[in-house]
């Protein structure tokens, strides 16, 4: 299985890279997938509207209505048609990269089956919805779509005469099934709609809209697709023939070609299996669910940050429950939490500066804890000597820092950079345990855990609390974003960065004693 | 902001997408069928007579039916299967013995066949037989067609009318 991954996140990796030489990290279309999925759904919604306009919803004028379109009124209905039809296959294109996409960088399983299985629904339906479309023309791909499509339903038991024959000659057409296909065209994607939105319930801030740039470059690629090379109908159906040679689209269609001339027991038994499996994938072996963030209500003043960040809809804030005299108390449903440590790293309290009361935060990863998170930096940086010694908090799932070799160097992996409280920062350089922090995390908007890139940059910023004091020298803490495959630029940035160090100015501490301890309450 | 060069890179990423986009959409084409063929669909769903046909019942047997269900005839439910044959030039092509559909095998029998046959003139053959006779057959039709290339040629079966439906 980690093999798969690998070698499906591999070809993700290479041309998220190249594209990023294009497009600015917001823009990049491998980033925005979901987005992008949204906007075409749009497209077609708003364009579908225009041509029902003009659509006559009878088998035998429908062929005439759609001809109209695209030939009297190319300028309006015809370019509508052109993208309802192309925003359509984008929409498949970038729906199976989004699932492939996900798959690879395994967000799938754990309390992510979810959005798996609800994306799963989705597009089937879609896939329904398209042919369900094509159908419509009533041309010779209409022909040939209805007749294979029925023929294939026939092999099930379950209608009392062949649907198929409706389509035997032209004699026994009638109107029943294509108004029934116009109902299913409707129907379907508005149930998709619906599908979407419970797709998205356990992920917080989703990004539906995609960036304003990609949005403009996007619909004018459509656009000019749509006046270079409209979508025309093929040669009107006529049941008297066999459709010979048609026009396939092959975003939709590609496997009626087998349904036409596989057995029914293979094909029916291939799409049962394949369905089976799609829905079943995140709940194959190997399970990997690593234990859930727990609250510890006597460190925890009902800040609600954690509630905030977290970026799965997992922590409520609830009545408090031990008669403290705060408002809220976080609950966090085990069902939906990843173990990113988000929330550990947006706790106030988990402040390793303090020594004396035990690093406890109110909130923490039970197999992470930040206790171990400060061991950790202190065993590795007591190993590093000379003048310019840098630490890297690295993601888990960004590049592998722990494989860096340098003297000088050392690192800690953390389940995501968001997992990554600022104070840690403060704390390494004012204790001197590093000269400068480098932190590494997957690229920006390709975060795994969503928005810990995001609200890493903020806390650094100072937009976010908990923030990075001010008396921290900016120039001593480096973010590198770069995934899985960035080695090289992350070997770059850090051989310029620890270089850079010496000329740097240090931090102003204030003597060691109970002031530093005050001001650090202060702080928080 | 990104650079001119920038731009023109996503121009040219944009238009290698809507180009795939577009080509997919139509191209390559599919020939479901050689343009120098035409089809025959043989297809007819029918019920074939019953297994036993209506008879009358003795008295004893009116008697010892419960009150309530006391009729003079009886009839049985379940269907005889229907044996199809398909001639095009004196070749058969199709034979099969199909079965009443229903869990009583009281419904009708049904086939959907398609042949692909050269275009040109063919003589074309088809009987079934829908009693429960051993041998011959309760209808046959034959008729000479000239079939156009990628012609449909549908041979239906209704009993209302005749028997087979060439159209
Ligand atoms: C039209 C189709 C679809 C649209 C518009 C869509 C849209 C989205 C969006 C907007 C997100 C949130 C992304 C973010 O903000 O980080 C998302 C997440 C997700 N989608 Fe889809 N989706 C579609 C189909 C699918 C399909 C077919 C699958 C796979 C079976 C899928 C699997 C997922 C998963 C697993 C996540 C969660 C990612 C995470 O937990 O971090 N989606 N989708
Ligand atoms: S570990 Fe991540 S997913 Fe779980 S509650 Fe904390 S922020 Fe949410
Ligand atoms: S961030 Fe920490 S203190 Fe605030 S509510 Fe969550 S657990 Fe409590």
């Amino acid at each position: 299985m980690a093999l798969i991954h690998s070698v499906v996140r591999k070809p993700f990796d290479f041309a998220e890279q190249a594209l990023g030489k294009v497009f600015p990290a917001q823009w990049n279309p491998l980033l925005n997938l979901g987005a992008l999925g949204f906007f075409f759904y749009w497209i077609i919604t708003a364009s579908g509207i225009y041509v029902y306009i003009f659509f006559d919803t009878g088998i035998h004028n429908a062929y005439a209505s759609i001809e109209y379109m695209t030939h009297e009124q190319w300028y309006m209905a015809g370019v509508m048609r052109s993208l309802h039809r192309y925003a359509s296959d984008a929409l498949i294109v970038v729906m199976l990269l989004h699932l492939v996409r996900e798959f690879g960088l395994e967000r799938y399983r754990g309390a992510r089956w979810f959005s798996w299985v609800t994306g799963i629904a989705v597009l089937m339906l879609i896939y329904v919805s398209g042919i369900s479309g094509y159908w419509l023309v009533w041309d010779k791909l209409a022909q040939y779509v209805a007749i294979v499509s029925t023929e294939w339903l026939d092999w099930l038991p379950i209608f009392g005469e062949p649907v198929a024959r409706n389509f035997l000659s032209p004699q026994t057409l009638d109107n029943r099934f294509f108004t029934l296909m116009i109902f299913m065209h409707i129907a379907v994607p508005l149930i998709a709609l619906a599908v979407l939105w419970i797709h998205l319930q356990r992920v917080s801030k989703p990004r539906i809209n995609p960036p304003r740039g990609l949005a403009i470059g996007t619909f004018v690629s459509m656009l000019a697709l749509s006046l270079v090379f409209p979508a025309v109908s093929q040669a009107p159906a006529d049941l008297a023939q066999v459709p010979g040679t048609v026009g396939l689209d092959w975003f939709y269609l590609p496997l009626y070609p087998l349904l036409e001339n596989w057995p029914g027991t293979v094909t029916w038994t291939a799409a049962f299996c394949m369905t089976v499996i799609a829905f079943a994938v995140p709940f194959l072996p190997p399970m990997r669910k690593l234990p859930v963030a727990v609250v510890d209500l006597e460190n925890c003043n009902g800040c609600s940050r954690c509630h905030y960040d977290c970026p799965y809809e997992a922590i409520d804030m609830i009545a408090r429950t031990d008669g403290r005299p705060f408002e809220a108390e976080p609950a966090v449903d085990a069902s939906k939490c990843v173990a990113c440590g988000i929330c550990a790293g947006s706790c106030p309290t988990s402040m390793p500066f303090r020594r004396v009361t035990g690093l406890s935060p109110g909130i923490d990863l039970p197999d992470l804890t930040m206790e171990t998170l400060r061991d950790q930096v202190h065993d590795v940086c007591d190993r590093l000597t000379g003048d310019n010694r840098v630490l890297i908090f690295s993601c888990m799932h960004a590049v592998p820092a722990k494989s860096i070799n340098v003297p000088g160097v050392a690192s800690v992996e953390l389940r995501c950079i968001g997992h990554l409280p600022p104070a840690f920062i403060d704390y390494v350089l004012s204790r001197k345990l590093a000269d400068g922090v480098l932190l590494a995390g997957c690229s920006e908007n390709a975060c795994h855990a969503r928005l810990g890139v995001e609200w890493t940059q903020a806390r650094i910023a100072g937009e976010r609390d908990p923030h990075l004091r001010a008396r921290v020298p900016r120039e001593r803490v480096r973010t590198v974003w770069v995934g899985r495959s960035g080695s090289r630029l992350l070997e770059s940035e850090l051989s310029e960065f620890s270089s850079g160090l010496s000329a740097v100015p240090g931090i102003k501490v204030p003597p060691a004693g109970p002031a530093t301890r005050e001001r650090d309450k202060v702080d928080a | 902001m990104p650079s001119v060069l920038q731009y023109l890179g996503q121009g040219a990423f944009y238009a290698l997408a809507a180009a795939f986009t577009g080509y997919l959409s139509l191209y390559p084409t599919y020939q479901q069928v050689p343009a120098d063929k035409a089809q025959v669909k043989l297809s007819f769903a029918h019920g074939a007579h019953r297994v036993e046909a209506c008879r009358r019942l003795t008295p004893k047997e009116i008697a010892a039916l419960p009150p309530k269900e006391r009729r003079p005839n009886t009839c049985s439910r379940e269907r005889t299967e229907i044996f199809v044959e398909l001639f095009v030039n004196g070749e058969l092509l199709y034979s099969e013995s199909l079965q009443p559909t229903g869990l009583s095998r009281d419904g009708p029998a049904r086939t959907y066949r398609k042949f692909l046959v050269p275009a040109g003139n063919h003589t074309i053959k088809a009987r079934l037989r829908d009693s429960t006779r051993d041998s011959g057959f309760d209808y046959e039709t034959e008729r000479r067609v000239e079939l156009a290339p990628l012609q449909n040629l549908a041979v239906d079966f209704k009993a209302d009318r005749g028997g087979f439906v060439f159209r």
